[in-house]
């Protein structure tokens, strides 16, 4: 069981004021992750829901029990730490019977458990390794196991994968999910990459300067995003935004067109907007042109990666007119 | 990762300093164990000549050698045992979040800015005299017969001393090292269920290793060779009572006026010197291979 609601949250530090008013519902078993710019408070939030910091006002709920107050340990959730936290001169296998060392579980259970843990994260080979000789794939999986020994009712993440490099980011991003599917337990994973966001979650809380922008699962943000805000966030390469006259045309104070939102064409004349090539970055599957638009201004268009294009290209552009989002002055979605 | 040039280059720039350093050591060394084979007395200088192994023999048989050589582990222990315990618990305390925390911890370093002989003094005159020290009047405040300190507890007050003296160096050092202890493994443990003790216990402590052996090793050496607070205190008496090796050796060249033996003691004094730092590099030098 791992239900978690935030009620009016609110932390400042000093003057400061980090976190406004947040109020959230995280249901049991569910995967939610917290995306934002930096400094938006999503890992201020996290180390709040973990007890690591204090709420200044508001109240935090761990299966409709109030644990606004209590310490970290007595909520019975566990933390995976950006820098992994392990504990330098235990080896792998003290450092994840730590907790279980802790809560003085008997030494034949501990045992156990940490063998579990291993055999699930495949540690077995390194248990009497110090973390020091461990590659940060490793070093990531030790601090898993070292969370999932004690069972707890939430995993938080902290920004786990942002040391690792690109290629083990993705395999790690697998295996947490599937990891997630395995304890059907809740997590919370913190992260300012949004290509980990869409990918993991089951629902996304996006948050800006300290507020929640919209809450939902990914392919709901990434079709209807409530705000500019999110529609920009949301979504890689991320949305082309037009002001002015031409948004006007469609009763809007701005609009908004995905990359993956055009029609592309080399014809003169064959497009709603026309534009110079500026940069193409061919990635193979795809190639993504910037292309300078005459009177718009710098718009990234996806195309397929068959296509070859070089600076100054003519081409022409058309707005898929159905996925045309419209926002208006302050922002909000219409 | 030096080209061969650089490195001799280095050698070549460090040579000179090197070999000064050298001399500065060797020739002292050299003309200490030449005059402990020698007779040579201030007081009788009809008396010279080769003397063997004689002046080791009277300065190794006199029962005050085997005293003195007790005093100085007791005066090494006792400091370590009391500055490493104490410095520990002062850098735990002056971690913590306070108000007023940088002149705190400048009033903490101060004792070691106090030359040695006037830090003795201070003590001496100013706490542990029991006519007029502060220990005195508070023992007289509770209606007690004042402690005649240096009288009664010799080597015990020359302990105190030098351990208040060291006591800084140790808190200085180990408080660094709590401050470079990762945030987010402190967090780590307390998500972990590790109470306050437990987190000493487990994080800090083994965090803390290699620095309490820096401290143990540096204050070591220095403490071998206590003389001033000695000095200036007890004279090493009542007795023999708080003299040790160094001021033995004092004893014998110096307020004897017997140089022969005074070298033979100091070179013995240097063997010992150099038995406990190999014991000591033994024992705890593990806990500094990275």
């Amino acid at each position: 069981m791992g239900s978690i609601t935030l009620e009016h949250v609110n932390k400042s530090f000093g003057e400061v004021e980090i976190i406004p008013d947040i109020s959230l519902d995280i249901k049991d078993g569910e995967f939610v992750v917290f995306v934002g710019p930096s400094g938006c408070g999503k890992s201020t939030l996290l180390r709040l829901i973990a007890g690591l910091e204090d709420t200044t006002s508001g109240h935090i709920k761990l299966d409709g029990q109030d644990v606004t107050d209590a310490p970290p340990a007595r909520r019975g959730l566990a933390m995976v730490f950006q820098s992994y936290a392990l504990y330098p001169h235990m080896s792998v296998r003290d450092n994840i019977a730590f907790p279980l060392k802790m809560a003085k579980m008997p030494q034949a259970e501990i045992d156990k458990k940490v063998e579990y843990a291993a055999r699930t994260l495949n540690l077995g080979s390194y248990l009497d390794r110090r973390p020091r000789a461990l590659s940060g794939g490793q070093r990531q999986r030790v601090a898993i196991g070292r969370a999932i020994v004690r069972e707890p009712k939430a995993f938080l993440f902290d920004e786990p994968l942002s040391n690792l490099d690109a290629a083990l980011r993705v395999n790690m991003r697998l295996e947490i999910t599937e990891l997630h599917q395995q304890l059907k337990t809740t997590m919370i994973y913190v992260t300012h990459d949004q290509v980990e966001a869409m990918t993991m979650a089951d629902r996304i809380v996006v948050l800006n300067a300290g507020n929640v922008e919209q809450f939902g699962s990914p392919l709901d943000l990434y079709k209807k995003p409530a705000n500019r805000f999110v529609a920009g966030f949301i979504g890689s390469p991320r949305m082309n935004f037009v002001d002015g006259p031409e948004a006007e045309k469609h009763k809007a104070h701005s609009i908004g067109v995905r990359p993956e939102h055009f029609t592309l064409s080399t014809t003169a004349g064959a497009g709603q907007w026309s534009g110079t090539v500026n940069v193409a970055e061919q990635l193979g599957s795809d190639t993504f042109l910037h292309v300078e638009v005459d009177g718009l201004g710098l718009m990234t268009v996806r195309t397929d990666g068959d296509r070859t294009f070089a600076h100054g290209d003519k081409v022409y552009l058309t707005p898929d007119p159905n996925r045309i989002y419209r926002f208006d002055a302050a922002g909000k979605a219409i | 990762m030096a080209t061969r040039q650089t490195r001799t280059l280095a050698r070549t720039m460090m040579a000179p300093a090197v070999i000064l350093l050298f001399i500065w050591m060797i020739v002292p060394l050299v003309m200490t164990i030449w005059f402990s084979f020698q007779n040579y007395s201030l007081i009788n200088p009809m008396m010279t000549g080769f003397a063997g192994w004689g002046n080791y023999a009277y300065v190794i048989g006199d029962p005050s050698f085997t005293q003195a050589l007790v005093n100085t582990l007791l005066l090494v222990g006792g400091v370590l045992l009391i500055t490493v315990i104490g410095g520990t618990f002062l850098a735990l305390l002056l971690d913590q979040p306070i108000w007023g925390q940088g002149i705190l911890r400048i009033l903490v370093i101060s004792p070691f800015f106090v030359m040695p002989p006037v830090a003795a003094l201070i003590w001496k005159n100013g706490f542990m005299h029991p006519g007029y020290g502060m220990l005195g009047h508070l023992w007289k405040a509770f209606g007690l017969q004042p402690v005649d300190w240096f009288a009664q507890y010799p080597l015990f007050s020359v302990i105190v001393i030098v351990a208040w003296q060291w006591l800084p160096f140790a808190t200085l050092i180990l408080l660094t090292a709590l401050q470079s202890l990762s945030e987010e493994q402190r967090e780590a443990a307390e998500m972990d269920g590790a109470k306050a003790i437990n987190r000493f216990r487990y994080i800090i402590l083994p965090h803390m290793a290699r620095a309490i052996t820096i401290v143990i090793l540096i204050q070591t050496i220095f403490l071998l060779g206590i003389f001033a607070e000695i000095r200036v205190t007890t004279g090493g008496g009542p007795g023999y009572a708080s003299t040790n090796i160094a001021f033995l050796v004092f004893r014998t060249g110096i307020l004897s006026n017997d140089i022969g033996a005074g070298s033979a003691g100091g070179v013995v004094a240097v063997i010992i010197a150099n038995v406990v730092a190999i014991f000591l590099m033994r024992a705890v030098g593990k806990n500094l291979d990275a």
